[in-house]
This record gives structure tokens, sequence and C-alpha cells, in this order.
């Protein structure tokens, strides 16, 4: 009987080791900066050179912050969704590592309705909110607490069942 | 709306499910003939509908209705039809569908084909396939709904990936669904059987051709996912021991040995509790690998997106089924009778090593793929096992196992004396002598244990033909006896030659192949493996979604054009990302491979060229398995023994 | 063989295979395991040198150059704090990409040099090498001061 009850046994251990396994989410970062206040900034606006955007403008709503760069694939991918994004919440690009014109031409080809473009040629600002590659989004509520990070392209998917959400309650929340 | 049809029909075919899974279970507990009698006809429903479902899914699909949150992601108006069609099962939703109705095909062909069988059997073995049908279409309609939708509409999809553009990816996943999900046959015959009490050579013979079947179908899938995986990566390897593949390996390995351990217990009626134990394993190493693919734990190039609330729905499903089935095995296996003796040198024996030999390869397999999430899960450290373990735990294991391959396809049952049986094996052994040292001489610098792969394909090769032979010699009516010949021998024969192509060819490719990446402007030429390469030109072509640079590279011998090949450097331009095809000519003797790889700022490429000799003999190989598998399972001696045991069986009742 | 012979024969076997495995498994493991390292403990001297493990984290913008007629090119990884430079010669895969994820295998010279044997790169938006994600979690560059 016991023997018949060893593969029970080592079957268990292994269900364990999937349990585990299935909390450690491989590829998801943690961000630290979630829950606080975002780093503020000051940086050009890309279309304007002479005009510059601070992160305190940002405060009073819920806004996004999405960081690409012209030299990013799967910024091109996520780029509808974003924009599908920008006509619920103003939704700020912070464009990184990248050439000015280069950024202003991607922009006129894949369409631009990002509230304000800033423009961050040396990833110092990137630097500051710990932004590790492209694209990243950050979702921060009215007090300009950064409350979502997401990492990689927004895909219909993740914008419908994770961003969009989360959006609404943000605003909902502003609103009461 | 073709949504809205393709859901309910998924609906209802849960509640079918449902019926198939709890009348007939209870109706077999409490004797109820009406309560037996609704597993085939809800099985068929179950069919129906689901093949409704499908149908819905692959027309809204060719309608290019972007409606669908699925069909959004993964077509493109761009797309081929035939795309089109078969990305229906290119990503998660999809082939979680397709993998439903692989199952409710295998139930209806249980239902259809078991008129021989006990009644109150029967209806075990479709309840609970109904059952692992109730898990999976739950766990579809609740985690991964393929009929979601979308608001507003897009006005076009994201497109398939460009990696599943392929004639091989149409081919590949219903063939290893057929292959997983149909030794959930073999499962249900086991449990049914322990519900039951009743384990016995009928229950194997019965089972028999159906893990045959499964065995074939899952063969063919693994090569042909190999195959892709060879000409599609661009890499120019056939096995990457990577998770995914590794786990479609396991059942394999698993249900090889429980093929074998089958016969032991339909012939000698011996191994009955392990065969069962074989049977639950294999099917459970299935489902490990649908969690493994679907969960995320692993990361893998053919892995799908992940959710960890899928995750934990499959890791809830296994421990039902494999969990639930593990205690009935400990609960009832203690009342199995024994079975028959035998002597040292038996083909019981043989069958006995060669089940303990893929068990334990098995469970490396297993162990290297679930190590680094084991080290991970304690906090040890990041590490990564790669090809260099497996082949060196694999290969000690399988050169035993092909070297006991050829006495158990000649040694008899129960008892065989070691004289004659020396004296029978006599010629093969000679002939693999010969063929290693002549590989030896031959080949020159070939590693020992090259020599040592090639003497052991001989050696199966061999012996797998003296099976047959061995009927016929001695005979006075050879063409008679040749005729006689169970198919289910000439299955086994031509299974185990088509391992010792297999095995020829895994060992001259992987010690005489020749890889070298080089960097070529258009018109130079390079020397490798005595043939001379050129790029003669790199062009710009267009496909139906993608646009591509397009070399021609000739290879020469001796003056002369041997081939021409034409690699591409191609970019989808709905998902943007780069991909390589590579440029093949194949032979039955060797491959020429040549895959672009960057242009350099002074217009030159790089370019990786291989030569690959008997790579090919790796897939007839595996052909060759599934045919002598197939022809196996069509042996007349399936359907007139099974008449037979129903005669048996009805008897006592 | 009696009953309980072949009983006993049958235990034997799947213990004494059992313990072939792992004996093989675990010399195996020993020597064909790749440990995994970030830029920043290769630059602490953590790594070892002549032995080969792997590296990741993320190609650094504007890195990426020829260093001859050849295959050869020069990169360098890095995770935010500290980078490494890598040399490798032959084809690189396609999605190679600046400013992405990457992970290499291969040995680190004396001079500090990462040789890269195999470069390994894939940054479609579900995938993020899982060593890579861990080690940009462990060294971040600024957030820890917040």
């Amino acid at each position: 009987m016991k023997r018949l009850l060893m593969p029970l046994v080592v079957f268990v251990a292994l269900a364990v080791l999937l349990g585990v396994g299935l909390t450690l989410r491989p590829g998801e970062i943690p961000s630290p900066l979630v829950g606080r206040v975002a780093p503020d900034f000051t940086v050009e606006s890309l279309r304007n050179p002479q005009r510059s955007v601070s992160l305190s403008d940002l405060r009073g709503e819920v806004s996004v912050i999405n960081v690409w760069a012209s030299w990013c694939a799967a910024c091109e991918d996520e780029h509808p969704y974003v924009m599908a994004l920008a006509d619920e919440v103003p939704v700020y690009g912070l464009n990184y590592k990248d050439e000015r014109d280069k950024a202003i031409a991607w922009l006129d080809r894949q369409g631009d309705n990002y509230t304000a473009s800033l423009y961050d040629p040396d990833g110092k600002v990137g630097l500051e909110w710990g932004v590790y590659g492209v694209p990243e989004t950050y979702i921060l509520d009215a007090e300009g607490v950064v409350r979502k990070k997401h990492i990689g392209a927004i895909t219909e998917r993740t914008l419908r069942e994770e961003i969009l959400p989360l959006v609404r309650q943000l605003q909902a929340e502003a609103e009461s | 709306m073709i949504g809205e049809l393709g859901l309910f029909a998924l609906v209802l075919a849960l509640v079918l499910a449902l019926m198939q899974a709890a009348l007939p279970l209870a109706g077999a507990h409490r004797g109820q003939r009406q309560w037996m009698a609704v597993a085939r006809p809800a099985a068929v429903g179950q069919l129906l509908m689901l093949a409704l479902s499908l149908a819905a899914l692959a027309t809204a699909f060719l309608q290019n209705d972007f409606s669908l949150a699925y069909v959004a992601e993964n077509s493109n108006t761009a797309l081929p039809w035939y795309y089109r069609l078969t990305a229906v099962w290119g990503a998660h939703e999809g082939s979680l569908l397709l993998w439903a109705v692989v199952l409710g095909s295998w139930s209806v062909a249980v239902a259809a084909w078991s008129r021989q069988l006990p009644e109150i059997f029967v209806a075990r073995v479709l309840g609970v396939m109904g059952l692992v049908s109730v898990g999976f279409l739950a766990f579809t309609l609740l985690t991964s709904n393929p009929f979601e939708r979308l608001t507003p509409v897009p006005a076009e999809g994201r497109d398939l990936n460009p990696l599943l553009q392929d004639p091989g990816m149409i081919a590949h996943p219903p063939m290893l669904y057929m292959g997983y999900v149909g030794f959930s046959v073999a499962f249900a015959f086991a449990i049914a059987a322990l519900l039951g009490g009743r384990l016995d050579a009928a229950w194997a013979r019965w089972s028999r051709p159906w893990t045959t079947a499964a065995w074939v179908f899952l063969t063919l899938g693994i090569s042909i996912g190999s195959w892709w995986a060879y000409y599609e990566l661009g890499w120019g390897g056939w096995w990457f021991w990577d998770p995914v593949e590794n786990a479609s390996f396991m059942p394999w390995l698993t249900g090889t040995a429980l093929i074998h351990s089958l016969s032991v217990t339909e012939k000698r009626g011996a191994f009955r509790g392990w065969t069962v134990l074989l049977a639950i394993v294999t099917f459970s190493l299935s489902l490990l690998g649908t969690f493994l693919v679907r969960s995320g734990v692993l990361t893998s190039v053919h892995s799908f997106a992940t959710d960890p609330a899928r995750g934990a729905f499959i890791l809830g499903l296994l421990i039902l089924v494999v969990g639930g089935s593990l205690v009935l095995y400990a609960w009832r296996a203690p009342r199995l009778a024994a079975g028959g003796s035998f002597g040292l040198v038996s083909r019981e024996m043989a069958l006995l090593l060669n089940n303990a030999l893929l068990c334990v390869a098995a469970a490396t397999v297993l162990i290297g793929t679930l190590y680094p999430l084991a080290l991970d899960a304690f906090g040890l450290g990041k590490v990564s096992v790669g090809p260099p373990y497996f082949e060196a735990v694999f290969v000690p294991l399988m050169l035993p196992l092909l070297a006991m391959m050829g006495i158990g396809s000649l040694v008899r049952w129960k008892r065989h004396a070691a004289g004659p049986l020396a004296r029978t094996l006599l010629p093969a052994a000679t002939a693999t002598l010969c063929a290693g040292l002549a590989s030896l001489w031959w080949l020159g610098e070939v590693p020992p244990l090259a020599a040592l792969g090639l003497a052991l394909s001989v050696w199966i090769a061999w012996t797998s033909v003296q099976a047959v032979a061995d009927r016929v010699r001695g005979r006075r009516r050879r063409w008679q006896a040749l005729r006689t010949t169970p198919r289910s021998v000439w299955g086994m024969a031509l299974a185990h030659f088509g391992l010792a192509v297999f095995a020829a060819g895994v060992t001259v490719v992987s010690t005489l192949d020749l890889e070298r990446d080089v960097r070529l402007a258009p018109g130079e030429s390079i020397e490798a493996a005595g043939y001379t390469w050129t790029l003669q030109s790199v062009r710009s072509t267009e496909g139906p979604n993608y646009s591509a640079e397009r070399g021609e590279i000739t290879v020469n011998r001796d003056g002369r054009t041997v081939a021409t090949l034409y690699p591409e450097e191609r970019v989808y331009r709905m998902q943007s990302n780069p991909m390589t095809e590579a440029g093949i000519n194949a032979g039955l003797f060797r491959d020429f491979y040549v895959a672009l790889g960057e242009r350099r700022a002074d217009g030159s490429w790089t370019v990786r060229i291989q030569l690959k000799p008997l790579v090919r003999w790796i897939w007839l190989g595996t052909l060759f398995m599934a045919l002598g598998g197939g022809l196996a399972i069509t042996d007349p001696r399936y359907r007139r023994l099974t008449e037979r045991a129903r005669l048996g069986a009805e008897a006592p009742a | 063989m009696t009953v309980r012979q072949r009983r006993a024969t049958f235990v034997l076997l799947i213990v004494g295979g059992v313990m072939v495995a792992t004996a093989l498994a675990l010399s195996a493991f020993r020597e064909n395991m790749l440990f995994f390292f970030d830029p920043s403990q290769v630059v602490a001297g953590e790594a070892p040198t002549n032995y080969p493990f792997r590296l990741g984290g993320l190609v650094r913008d504007g890195s990426l150059e020829e260093v001859d007629e050849g295959l050869m090119v020069r990169f360098s990884v890095t995770d935010g704090t500290s980078e490494v430079p890598v040399t490798y010669e032959g084809v690189l895969p396609d999605l190679f990409r600046e400013g992405q994820g990457v992970v290499v295998r291969g040995t680190l010279r004396e001079d500090d040099v990462f040789v890269a044997e195999e470069v390994l790169a894939k940054h479609d938006e579900n995938y993020m090498p899982p060593e890579v994600a861990d080690s940009l979690r462990t060294t971040k560059p600024g957030e820890d001061r917040r």
C-alpha cells in the first residue's frame, strides 16, 4: 500500500513546486515607483524646443505617460492602442533617447493625438523614472502618484482588461 | 452574430459534456442502464456543438471579423486565406478550442468503435472522458473565451505571428493534440478498469489500438514540429530541448513505454499495476505539458501569452485529474492479481528493461525541465539547463535501450535459453561489429560514440528485419508464411527499423555537420566542405504581407552548380519584426542550408552556411515509426479478440 | 521467476534506474548548468573568468559596432548601473536590437571583455528573459533613493 502511494507523493511535491512557480511570474518587474508621487521633471516639448513641460503641469487630473522611441519596433505595434487610450484620458508621450526630427517624422507617420510630446534625448527623465526599455507606460492619478507601470507594448487585451478599467476607476475616484 | 453562435455552441457543449460525465458514471455505479445509455448520444452531441463552435470561429477569421478580440489579435486582411484558417489555432484561446474538438472526436471514436465492449465499461470510459472535457471547456469559457467582443472594432487586425505563417504550422498543432489528447483514451480505459476492478488481458487488448493510435499522432506531431523548427527558425537545429518540446517529448517516452508494457499485459497478463500507472502518468504528463506551455512558469520560444489566472486554473485541473486518479490507483491497485511468471532471459524481461529505461529517460527530462524552476522557487539563483545537460543524460540512457531493442524483438516470451538466443543473435551481432569497425575506419576521425551509434543502428535494422524473416525461414511455403505474419509484427519491425534510420540520421548529423558564419558581398565566394558557395545577389521582393531581401546563393562543386538557394530576410508589415527564412536544398543524403543575417555597413551580408548530412533520415525514421504504429493498429486480431472477449465478459454477468 | 522474485526484480530495477538517473542528472547538472550574472555582478568581480556563464541585460543604445572586415561585432550589455563590453563573431539573431533585452552565453576574458559564443534576443511584448527581468529588479538606478 505504501509503495502504491509513492506516485501520489511525487505528484504532490510536483504540484507544490508548480504552485510556487506560478507565483513567481517571470517577466514581471515591480516598480518601486508605483504608489509614490512621480519624480518631477522639466523637459523640452518635442515639437517646440522653446516650450518646456513640467510634471507639475500634469497634476489635477488622471494622466498617462507613454515612453516611446522611433527606433523601437514594439512602439509601432502598440501605437494604435495608445492613441485609442488618448481618446479617454490625457496621454503624454515621452520620447526617449531619440533624435528630434526622426521622432517628429515617426509621429507624423503613425498618428499623433498625444496631449503633449516630451523630449528626453539623453534619457535623463528615463533614468529618474527607472525606464529600462521602451515602450513603457505609467498611469498617474490626479495627485500625480504613479498607480501602475506597464512594461512592454500595450496590446488590445492589456488596454481593455488592465489599463482602461484602472483609468476609469481613477477618474471616478478623482471626481468623488 | 457568428461570435454569439460559436459561444452558444460552446456552452451547449459544456452542458452535454456534463451529461456525458455525470449520468454514465452514476449509472455504472448504480447499475442503471438508461443512464449509461446517455454516454454515446451525449458524446456525439458534444462533438457536433464543438465542431459548430470551431466552424464559427473559422468563419469569423475568413470574414476578417475583427469585432472578435481573438481574430483582431491574430489575423489581418492581407493574410492569405489558408493562414487565416490556421490562425484559428495560432494562439491560446483557439488552440484550446481545437484541443476540446480533438477530445470530442476521440470520445466519438470510442463511442463508435466500442460496440463489442461491455456497456458498463464503455459508460465509464466515456464518463471519464466527459469529465476531462468538462474541465477543459470550463477553462476555455472562464479564462480564455475565443469569442470575446472588442469595442471599438478595429479596422485592421494585428496579424498572425510570422513564425506561424507556414505550412508546417497548419498540421503541427492538430497532430500534436491528437496525440496528447489521444492518451486520454488510454487514461480513461485505465480509470474505468480501476473503477470496475477488472484489470486483465482483455482490458489491455482493448486499450492497445487506442494507445498506439495516440502514439502515432504524437510521433507525427512532434516530428512535424521538429521539421518546422528546422526550416523556419533559421538556426538549422532540429531539436532544442526547449521546455515546450520537452513537454511533448515526456508523454511520448512514457507512451512508448506504455505500448510495450500493454503488450506484456495482453500477452502474458503481467505488469498490470505498472501498466495502469503508466497510462495515468502518460496522460498526466500531457496535462503537465499544457500547464507548462500556458501558465507562464517557464519561458520559451513557443509559449503562449500567459496569464496567472489561467495557470492557477490548469494547476487546479491537474491536481484534480492526476491527484484523483493516483488516489484511485493507490486504493484499487492492491486488488490486482499477479500475472504469469517468466524467466530471466525472456521478452518480458527485455520489455521490463525497456520500460525502466524509457521512464528513467522521461524522469531526467522532467528534472531538467523543472530544475531551474525549483532553484528559483527556493531562491537559490537563476540557472539555465540547456542542450548539453540533456545530451549528457540522454545519450547514456538511449544506448542500452537501443541495444536492448535488438534482443527484445527476437527473444521469446516466458523463457528463452541463453545458448539458442545467442545463436539467433550471432549474425546481427557480427554485422553490428563490422559496421562499427567500418565506420571507425572509413569515416576516419569520427568520435567513438558516433561509431557506436551507427553500429547500433545497424543492429536494430538487422534484428527488426530478422523478426519478420525468422517467421519465414525454414517454412516450405514462404510466401504464405510472409502473408500470414500478423500485421502487428510487421508494424513492430517497421517502427523499429524507423528508429534505426532515425538513430543513424541523428548520429551522422550531430557529428559530421558543418556550420560556418561568413560575411559575403554580392558576387563573393567562399570554400567550405568541399563546395564553393557564392552569394550571387540580394534583391528586394514583396510578399502578400511582408517585404523581404532575397538572396541567391549558388553551391558549386568541380565547376558544376549543385544547388541554388534563396534565403530571405523578411519584415512583416504589421508586426515589423525581422524574420529569417532559410534557403534549403534538401537531399536524401545531405541538405544545403543557408540563412541570411544582417546587412553590414559596406553592403556585404552576414551569412550562415550549413551542410547537414543525413538530416532527412531523422524525419524519415519517425515517419517509418508512425507507419509501423499505423500498421499495428489495423491488425484484424484486435477486432476478432474483442469479440471473443465480449463473450467472456458477459458470461459471469 | 516466482511472483515474489519478479516483484523484487521490478522494484530493484526501478530503484536502480532512479539512482542511475539521479547520478547522471547530478553530474550533468554540475558540468552543464549555466549560471546567470548581470553586468553589476560581473563588474563587482563575482563572475568567474574563463568559465562559461550567461550574461543578461540590455544592449546599450549606440554601442553596437563592427570590429573588422569579418563577422566580429562589439556591443555593451548594461543593467542601468554597470556595463560589460561583449564581442561576438557570428550572425546576430533576428530580434537583436539596441536598447532591447539580450542574453549572451560565453566566457569572461582576463581583460574583462565578455566573449560570446551565443546571443539570444527576443523582445516581443510578452517576453523578457526572466533572468534579465530579475537583474533589473535588483539593480535599478536611482530608485532606492526615493
